[in-house]
């Protein structure tokens, strides 16, 4: 039988440098947070061929309209995308016709978002509550299903650890995406995010599931052998479920879908290859570190902790 | 061993035959054949959501001081003047749903001209009763009137005479009549409004008097006597609920709750489209990967897992359709993602059954103790997922962020549906083949 556990603290080092550097572009350039958290609007536009007006003229525009944070990017397409902050209707509107007439051309409004201070701030707060609320539900959760088992709510916790891994490695992606391609923390992302969760918690209970039937069966066994067994009896099924089917429903979401999904795509397509990953190579070691009070030997022998 | 093999496929078929019934019709239509009644119908088109087909979306929020306590009543009132109001622009398929306790979502899918539905969600409801003389126009009918009437402009129509407005109501109250038989609304007027209700009634005793909200005909009562006093009532064949409705229209005609918008969001038609063509595909593709994988894979088992995924994506999107759920992009993916927790409970079951099967077990034994063994790691697994689901539709409802909403709905309906599938298809449909086949060569056929 293969062992996968003895190397845990590779492991570990593994998902530490996923993890790290992401967070680190994000502590650096501040969370790339969209006007659904921050309140604001963007305005996508789109004017007739050769009419694009420069972006100071379009800048000039807003000024006179009393905003003066407008910020312009073009995109693949060719139309135009402005940010700036909360817009009234009527002040988009006396912005639109002021655009229509210093470019001479007709101005095909593509997407037009405009969210109040306020709300934005609550939608924040609200959004950091649900993700409480799911880790704190899962904890219960685990623990009343494992309940049988000694030490149910150790199950619980590594669910939960390992569910942070899962959200910190997703937090990572969206980092190395802001820095690169201009990724957003909206509504959508939010919405991967808790769907990463779920699942993540799905993986680990199909895993922490067999341990709970083998320590019935196999009660004499040594705990880490016991883990290590259930882990490679159901590595099949990880393999299959996650790399095989819905990797590559996401994949092909990602590379085929429309552009609105392929930010959502990515960041399922890796928050759930973690949530399998965490399952093997992060809740279960943490389950025998554990119960071998592993912490104790730390700053004893160095060898172990390579 | 299941008993009752052949009752299982029976209502398995049953059911994908009326699954596939609802999954290609635009109606359900259901006629009595002796008497050509219609017994049942119900409208099955498909609704997509803003960011497939555009449109407008905005978020309405009370506007009042921050901690000020409101009734849940009065944001249902202003829904529905929101509701009659943006019906009344000729608006299709509008959705006007209260968010949380202090907002209000409305969706306009496919809207273009924006523009005027803004302008009217915020204006003040107009309450007008009008003079219509011998005419009882019909209830639901948009009227002209000579109330502002510059603003008004339609040519060709008569404009009656507006002769007060809801600004001259004292107070509305709903009461039966004095043989306690029937309801009847009892109004009272300011003393400005009795003056003029006064001289009317005593002028126009026998005529109609139209009440009209925002130019739309509710009611149209008889003046039975001059009325002087500035005290009246209106009866008719009221129901407790129909009187009551009617009062709140009388009673608020103005929103009862100032609303703000708070949150604007314009989707382009073109962008939509474009989506949901690449996504379907995309969806696709991926399926067929997936079906292929499973069968190279699993062998006999994958196939009936196909078969039974199939079924599972009729019946789920059945559901779907009968229920109006509104199909978005992130919808869609949910969807998908359902399909891959159906998947993983087929893959659960059958990496069950092979490990059975090389401990050395026959294949009735086998497939027995793959599904006894492995329904414990669906059932906690799927539940956690229905579990942030429910977070989800939770955050999504609170603030009109629906396509959260649509999204959670999705999953956790998939999940529901895909354990089912797992547990009575995959299962029915494997003991079936395996009791009609024989099976020497499992190498070949379970892949061991």
């Amino acid at each position: 039988m293969i062992d996968i556990l003895s190397k845990r603290y590779l492991y570990f080092a593994v998902s530490l440098l996923v993890i790290v550097p992401g967070l680190i572009l994000l502590a650096v350039g501040g969370l790339p947070l969209s006007i659904d958290f921050t309140g604001g609007s963007l305005l996508e536009v789109q004017f007739e061929a050769g009419k694009t007006p420069e972006t100071a003229e379009l800048v000039n525009l807003y000024e006179d309209a009393g905003i003066d944070d407008a910020q312009i990017t073009s995109t693949e397409s060719g139309a135009l995308q402005i940010r700036s902050s909360f817009l009234t209707n009527e002040v988009r509107d006396s912005i639109l016709s002021a655009m229509k007439e210093k470019a001479g051309s007709e101005v095909t409004v593509i997407r037009f978002d405009s969210v109040g201070p306020s709300i934005g701030k609550q939608v924040a707060s609200r959004a950091a509550l649900a993700v409480a609320v799911a880790a704190l539900a899962v904890v219960i959760y685990i623990t009343a299903a494992f309940r049988k088992v000694p030490n149910a709510f150790r199950y619980g916790v590594c669910a939960v650890i390992a569910m942070a891994h899962d959200v910190a490695v997703v937090f990572s992606v969206v980092g190395i995406g802001a820095m690169f391609f201009d990724w957003q923390i909206d509504a959508l992302f939010l919405t991967a995010l808790l769907t990463v969760i779920g699942f993540s918690v799905q993986d680990k209970v199909v895993v922490f599931d067999r341990i709970r039937e083998n320590s019935g069966l196999l009660r004499k066994l040594d705990y880490e052998k016991l883990v290590n067994h259930s882990i490679v009896q159901t590595l099949q099924r990880s393999i299959n479920t996650q790399l095989m089917t819905v990797e590559f429903l996401l994949l092909a979401l990602a590379l085929f879908g429309g552009i609105t999904l392929q930010e959502f795509s990515v960041i399922l397509l890796v928050g759930l290859f973690s949530g399998t990953y965490s399952s093997i190579f992060v809740a279960a070691p943490i389950l025998v570190l554990w119960e071998n009070r592993e912490w104790t030997t730390w700053f004893k022998r160095k060898e172990n902790a390579a | 061993m299941i008993r009752n093999l052949t009752n299982r496929i029976i209502i398995i078929v049953l059911i994908l035959i009326f699954a596939l019934w609802i999954d290609f019709s635009q109606k359900v239509n259901v006629i009595n054949p002796l008497s050509d009644e219609t017994l049942f119908t119900h409208d099955l088109a498909p609704r997509l959501g803003l960011d497939l087909q555009g449109g407008l979306q905005v978020l309405l929020e009370a506007d009042v001081p921050e901690g000020t306590e409101i009734d849940a009543a009065q944001m249902e009132i202003a829904r529905e003047i929101v509701q009659q109001r943006t019906d009344a622009l000729g608006v299709n398929e509008n959705n006007i749903q209260v968010a949380g306790d202090r907002r209000i979502v409305g969706e306009f899918p496919g809207l273009e001209d924006t523009e005027s539905v803004l302008e009217i969600i915020q204006q003040t409801g107009l309450l007008e009763f009008v003079d219509t003389g011998d005419i009882a126009p019909q209830e639901g009918s948009i009227i002209q009137t000579d109330y502002n009437a510059a603003s008004q402009s339609a040519e060709g129509e008569t404009a009656y005479h507006t002769i007060m407005t809801g600004a001259d109501l004292e107070s509305v109250a709903v009461s039966t009549d004095t043989l306690g038989t029937s309801y009847i609304i009892n109004f009272v007027l300011t003393s400005e409004g009795a003056d003029i209700f006064a001289e009317h009634t005593a002028a126009n005793t026998g005529k109609y008097l139209t009440i009209v909200l925002d130019k739309q005909v509710i009611s149209s009562p008889v003046i039975n006597e001059p009325i002087p006093s500035g005290q009246g009532s209106i009866s008719g064949s009221f129901t407790y609920e129909s009187a009551n409705a009617f009062a709140i229209q009388l009673r608020y005609g103005s929103l009862p709750i100032p609303l703000k918008i708070v949150e604007t969001r314009i989707i382009g038609p073109t962008l939509g489209a474009d989506s949901l063509n690449k996504s379907l595909i995309a969806g696709l593709i991926g399926m067929l990967i997936v079906a292929l994988f499973m069968i190279i894979y699993y062998r006999m088992p994958g196939i009936v897992a196909v078969i039974s995924i199939l079924i599972y994506a009729s019946v789920a999107f059945a559901v779907f359709k009968w229920f109006h759920f509104t199909l978005t992009l992130p919808g869609i993916a949910g969807f998908l993602l359902s399909t891959g927790a159906a998947l993983d409970a087929n893959i659960l079951i059958f990496e069950r059954l092979k490990e059975e099967l090389r401990n050395g077990r026959n294949l009735t034994q086998a497939v027995d103790q793959g599904w006894t063994r492995a329904w414990s790691s669906i059932r906690d697994s799927n539940l956690s997922t229905i579990i942030t689901s429910v977070i989800l539709f939770w955050f999504g409802s609170t603030f009109g962020a629906t396509i959260v909403k649509g999204f959670s709905v999705t999953l956790a309906l998939g999940v529901l549906i895909s354990l089912f599938t797992a547990i009575y298809v995959t299962r029915t449909l494997l003991v079936t083949f395996l009791k009609s086949f024989k099976f020497d060569n499992l190498e070949r056929w379970f892949g061991i």
